[in-house]
């Protein structure tokens, strides 16, 4: 089966600096591709690079088979959705704000009725639809944004730490969702997150950058008991040990 | 004399409006480019139009004049002491305000807005589009600015309109005369006049400005 995308030998550079630099990544159809890294190790950086806001400097990414330079920003860009750390509401209503892709694409209205309570539905805030989108909680304002991208079934859905603006409870009840849902709709996903934990629940293989650069690719469990060199099993490690500190002194 | 005072004041709205108008037009788009736009000189562009926003009527009108004077560059085109003379004038005293605000008001908005709009598939127009619904209270208030900014402003007016009764004279300018006059009665009932209009445009625009305000 040939991977949805490709990148083969891509620098991205932000400011004189390299940002991002790596020799081969593909993500196969319909998987969840976790990844994790440090702060400014370049995750969020390929996030932006697959949804065309950053250029590389050097390097290709196909999607499906075909190059995507080929293609025009708007038309490449309609067939991925991203979501980012913050909701990044749109100041209207929630039914609005989830409608605000379709319409976008040229969508029909009718269709757009009947699509967007479902979608609400299913990302559990069904009763909000008529709510102004900064009157929303934190964590309903993320469902939000979540239905805002998935209802527009793209065929690659870029996910910018989503959670982790989240208080602990709220946050595994929507990974829970979402892991469900993604499930559920098969959708290719890219989920950037410094959570080991979460980059577990979700994602059956995991992509590790630091220091810009490409580390390791391989399931949760190889991650964690044979990282492919130093610096992934310190990060590994670090966040292991962090995380079992939490375990023992738990919040919630 | 009502008829007079009705046809001043009518003209006065006519003229400001359509300089608002045509300010917002220009401005709108000038000062997104202004916001969003990545080119050499762009900071310079920006503080020349900060400039503009004080700039004084009078030199405005100075300006104007000559350029529209029978011997000036535009003179062929006999518009001095024309409404349309007073409409360039004002439009030049206004653009730069609505200009200047617009960008400040899009500046304000958060730059990572964009990267979602494009996330979400839209295209560049759609972006702007929704960028400018973002920011449409602060936007109006541009609005409102250039408005306040001509419908008030007498000295270019003056000077490149001339006060020609039944033509060119505005609420502004009939004040003036008046005052000069001594007929204290005639300028304050047109004082009053100039302000009541002036706070019901005002009224209307912070009407439609405020429905937009989280209840």
């Amino acid at each position: 089966m040939t991977p949805l995308v490709q990148i083969q030998d891509l620098l991205v550079k932000r400011g004189d600096h390299p940002a991002l630099q790596l020799e081969h990544l593909a993500i196969q159809n319909g998987e969840v591709l976790a990844v994790v890294g440090p702060n400014g190790a370049g995750k969020s950086t390929l996030l932006l690079t697959l949804a065309r806001l950053l250029k590389p400097e050097r390097g290709e990414i196909q999607f499906n088979s075909t190059q995507a330079s080929a293609e025009s920003d708007t038309v490449y860009r309609r067939r991925i959705a991203l979501v980012m750390q913050d909701p990044l509401l749109f100041d209207t209503t929630v039914f609005e704000n989830v409608a605000s892709g379709l319409k976008f694409r040229g969508i029909h209205k009718d269709e757009i009725r009947s699509k967007v309570p479902l979608w609400l539905e299913r990302l559990g805030v069904g009763h909000l639809a008529k709510r102004r989108a900064n009157q929303l909680s934190g964590g309903e304002a993320q469902r939000v944004s979540l239905a805002r991208a998935l209802i527009l079934e793209p065929q690659l859905l870029l996910l910018d730490e989503p959670f982790s603006a989240l208080d602990p409870p709220t946050r595994s009840r929507l990974l829970d969702d979402l892991g469900l849902l993604l499930k559920e709709t098969s959708t290719t996903t890219v989920f950037v997150t410094h959570d080991l934990p979460e980059a577990a629940q979700l994602a059956a293989r995991i992509a590790v950058i630091i220091g810009n650069r490409l580390r390791q690719v391989s399931s949760p469990n190889e991650v964690f008991n044979s990282p492919a060199d130093e610096d992934v099993s310190r990060f590994v490690n670090h966040k292991h040990q962090n995380n079992q500190k939490s375990m023992d002194h738990p919040t919630s | 004399m009502n008829i007079e005072i009705f046809q001043i004041t009518l003209l006065s709205l006519q003229i400001s409006a359509l300089a608002t108008g045509l300010s917002l037009i220009i401005g709108l788009p000038f000062g997104t480019l202004l916001a969003l736009g990545k080119f050499p000189g762009r900071s310079f562009l920006l503080s020349i139009v900060n400039t503009g926003m004080g700039l004084p009527p009078v030199v405005v009108g100075l300006f104007v004049a000559m350029m529209l004077w029978r011997s000036g560059p535009l003179g062929d085109l006999r518009l001095i002491y024309t409404p349309t003379a007073i409409i360039i004038a004002q439009v030049v005293i206004s653009f730069p305000v609505v200009t200047g605000l617009t960008a400040a008001a899009l500046q304000a908005l958060d730059p990572r807005l964009i990267l979602q709009l494009y996330g979400l598939g839209a295209s560049r127009i759609q972006m702007i589009w929704m960028l400018w619904l973002e920011a449409r209270l602060p936007l109006l208030a541009a609005l409102m600015a250039g408005f306040g900014s001509v419908i008030s402003e007498v000295g270019a007016s003056m000077m490149v309109g001339g006060n020609i009764r039944y033509q060119t004279r505005v609420l502004t300018t009939a004040i003036v005369l008046e005052t000069s006059k001594g007929d204290f009665d005639k300028a304050i009932g047109l004082a009053v006049l100039l302000l009541v209009i002036t706070f019901l445009i005002n009224w209307a625009l912070t009407w439609i400005q405020q429905r937009g305000v989280r209840k």
